[in-house]
């Protein structure tokens, strides 16, 4: 018997897309450890977003305090551990983006506890499955400690939706805060009014194919027709095409929609290792070799500049028809 | 400064992997230095030279824990110019990334290192924990997936950008520190030390091993150590079920022209 900390992000006054997607993974291992969710908020005005909390958790833990305003490892993980220990949590859980990623080898190392990255499905209370080699493998690990600490991968825990806010709140205190050396200088945000990738239901993403940063905003304009996020390829971002966030892949973001658009992208194992588990994969290349076509539901072998603005254009009337 | 740089072999990432049964089949494989330890090499070389001249700005000494052979690709990092290196009798069988954390905080505390610079993740087991583990175990701040390192001017602590997941942040971590390396920290200007000139532009990606660095590199030190010797207990926390191939996505086709693509995720995918 024992309790599952689960960490959730918030903007603002809401949860993040990732968030649910964590409870989700969360009540999956609650099930095997015979407990229930603690959902864990951390963060300089966190209180703000325990009203969305309790409609996702039967407990809700909130750390608010200005001095948590960044998300530092340093001192976010020793209060990881110390809520762990004050809520008899059998497990630790939270997304494996970047800032899980960050955050929770530190916990798991303050609670002596062994982890698994990037879980895929969680076997039992302390078996799991995760990919490894880039995708091409997928292993499954035991962890032998009392505590376990696994980061989810999203895209494998369908978001849970959210019921009547029933939660129990408790504000808990930051206690004392070290950051070890550590200070944040500043954050150069990529700002879109496109949905974000991790939590996109359609992506179109551009790879070096398109030639240049200026002929991305043709992979934007399809986006944009649809609702959709812009992804991109590594050789893409590494080429100065589109900003390093972007990235769909293995070192990338892990992205899996309903609909996944390739539009000049090869499909080299990193990024197929990235969008691979999204429902319909569609690509459009002009070299029909590409390794993208064996992945792809719907190929289409032509070249973007003549393609893609038919496509555009159908789709625009298409929509226009659904009206 | 003084920088630790830690090493692993893995199987070369171009090849696709071999699974038997329930296991990894290894024989045969070309075994390579990680891509992303590699990065981390480079990243010390820089922080560590006056580019252009033959100044060095001090020590760089190269970690590795595995079998004999990966001396092999201990040798490429000294030959890129590391200084000397340690190598931590062990097998990867015997390993996980608590235990490995362990081993590498161990030498931390013999070395006394200014930096312990790591790959963000082997892309082999693709865990990405053991820097983030080992800044735990040692109590020192953690900059991990470094995209960009600049040394502050008084040499007391370093300027990392990171990729995060809404953009690139910028933290500062005062020395000893961890700092885990990601793709981009190989870009012509991304690593600074305010002694190479800024007009110096690096070549994209890690260096090569000149041929004097070749020869070099044979009469530079490896130490072999044992992890009994280093006083650790190894008991690792995670162990290795099976291994399997991932689900094989079924061939789809080719459309004929846009006409037909859409018509096909209308009506046949439903996703428009």
């Amino acid at each position: 018997m024992g309790n599952v900390l689960t960490f959730i992000e918030y903007s603002d006054s809401a949860l993040r897309g990732s968030a649910l997607s964590a409870i989700a993974a969360g009540r999956q291992l609650a099930e095997k450890h015979g407990g229930e969710v603690v959902a864990l908020l951390v963060g300089k005005g966190a209180k703000a977003a325990a009203a969305e909390a309790q409609k996702v958790a039967k407990k809700v833990v909130v750390v608010d305090d200005a001095r948590l305003e960044h998300g530092l490892a340093e001192t976010y993980a020793p209060i990881f551990a110390r809520v762990a220990k004050e809520q008899g949590a059998t497990a630790v859980v939270a997304v494996a983006d970047n800032l899980g990623k960050d955050l929770l080898p530190r916990v798991a190392a303050l609670l002596d506890a062994g982890m698994a990255s990037d879980v895929s499905a969680i076997v039992s209370k302390d078996t799991f499955k995760r990919p490894i080699l880039a995708g091409n493998a997928i292993a499954t690990v035991q962890i032998g400690t009392p505590i376990v600490v696994i980061t989810a991968r999203q895209s494998e825990f369908r978001p849970v939706v959210p019921g009547a806010p029933e939660g129990q709140v408790i504000e808990a205190a930051a206690g004392d805060i070290d950051a070890r050396g550590a200070e944040f200088v500043g954050i150069h945000v990529t700002r879109s009014a496109r949905p974000e990738l991790t939590d996109a239901k359609i992506i179109v993403s551009g790879g070096r194919g398109m030639k240049s940063a200026e002929n991305f905003k043709f992979v934007e304009e399809l986006a944009d027709t649809m609702g959709a996020a812009v992804g991109a390829s590594r050789a893409a971002t590494d080429a100065g095409f589109a900003p390093a966030d972007y990235q769909v892949g293995q070192t990338g973001k892990v992205v899996a929609p309903d609909l996944y658009w390739a539009i000049a992208i090869s499909g080299a194992i990193q990024h197929l290792a990235g969008m691979k588990g999204s429902k319909t994969i569609v690509c459009l290349n002009k070299d029909p070799e590409a390794p993208i076509f064996q992945v792809a539901d719907y190929g289409l072998v032509a070249d973007w500049t003549k393609a893609l603005p038919e496509i555009v254009d159908a789709i625009k009337k298409l929509k226009a028809s659904q009206r | 400064m003084k920088i630790l740089v830690t090493l692993k072999r893995v199987p070369d990432p171009e090849m696709r992997p071999k699974i038997k049964g329930t296991t990894l089949d290894l024989t045969g494989v070309n075994w390579v230095m990680n891509t992303f330890d590699e990065y981390a090499v480079e990243t010390a070389l820089r922080l560590n030279e006056k580019a252009d001249s033959a100044e060095k700005l001090g020590e760089i000494v190269i970690l590795s824990i595995g079998p004999k052979e990966v001396a092999t690709q201990m040798r490429n990092a000294l030959a890129m110019g590391a200084d000397r290196g340690i190598r931590v009798d062990a097998q990867d069988v015997d390993l996980d990334s608590d235990s490995v954390a362990r081993i590498v905080a161990a030498v931390v505390g013999r070395e006394k290192p200014d930096l312990l610079l790591m790959g963000k993740q082997a892309v082999d087991g693709d865990a990405n924990q053991v820097p983030q583990i080992a800044a735990a175990l040692l109590g020192w701040p953690q900059a991990t997936f470094a995209a960009a390192v600049e040394l502050a001017p008084d040499g007391k602590s370093v300027i990392v950008g990171r990729e995060v997941d809404a953009g690139l942040e910028t933290k500062k971590v005062a020395l000893p520190a961890v700092i885990s390396a990601d793709l981009r920290v190989i870009q012509p200007k991304a690593v600074k030390n305010g002694k190479t000139p800024e007009s110096h532009t690096y070549s994209e990606g890690p260096r090569y091993a000149s041929i004097k660095g070749i020869t070099a590199a044979r009469k530079k030190e490896i130490k072999d150590l044992t992890v009994a010797e280093l006083g650790v207990a190894l008991a690792p926390k995670v162990k290795w079920l099976a291994v399997e191939a991932p689900p094989a996505r079924k061939a789809g086709i080719k459309v004929a022209d846009v006409a037909e693509l859409l018509k096909r995720l209308h009506e046949e995918a439903k996703v428009l």
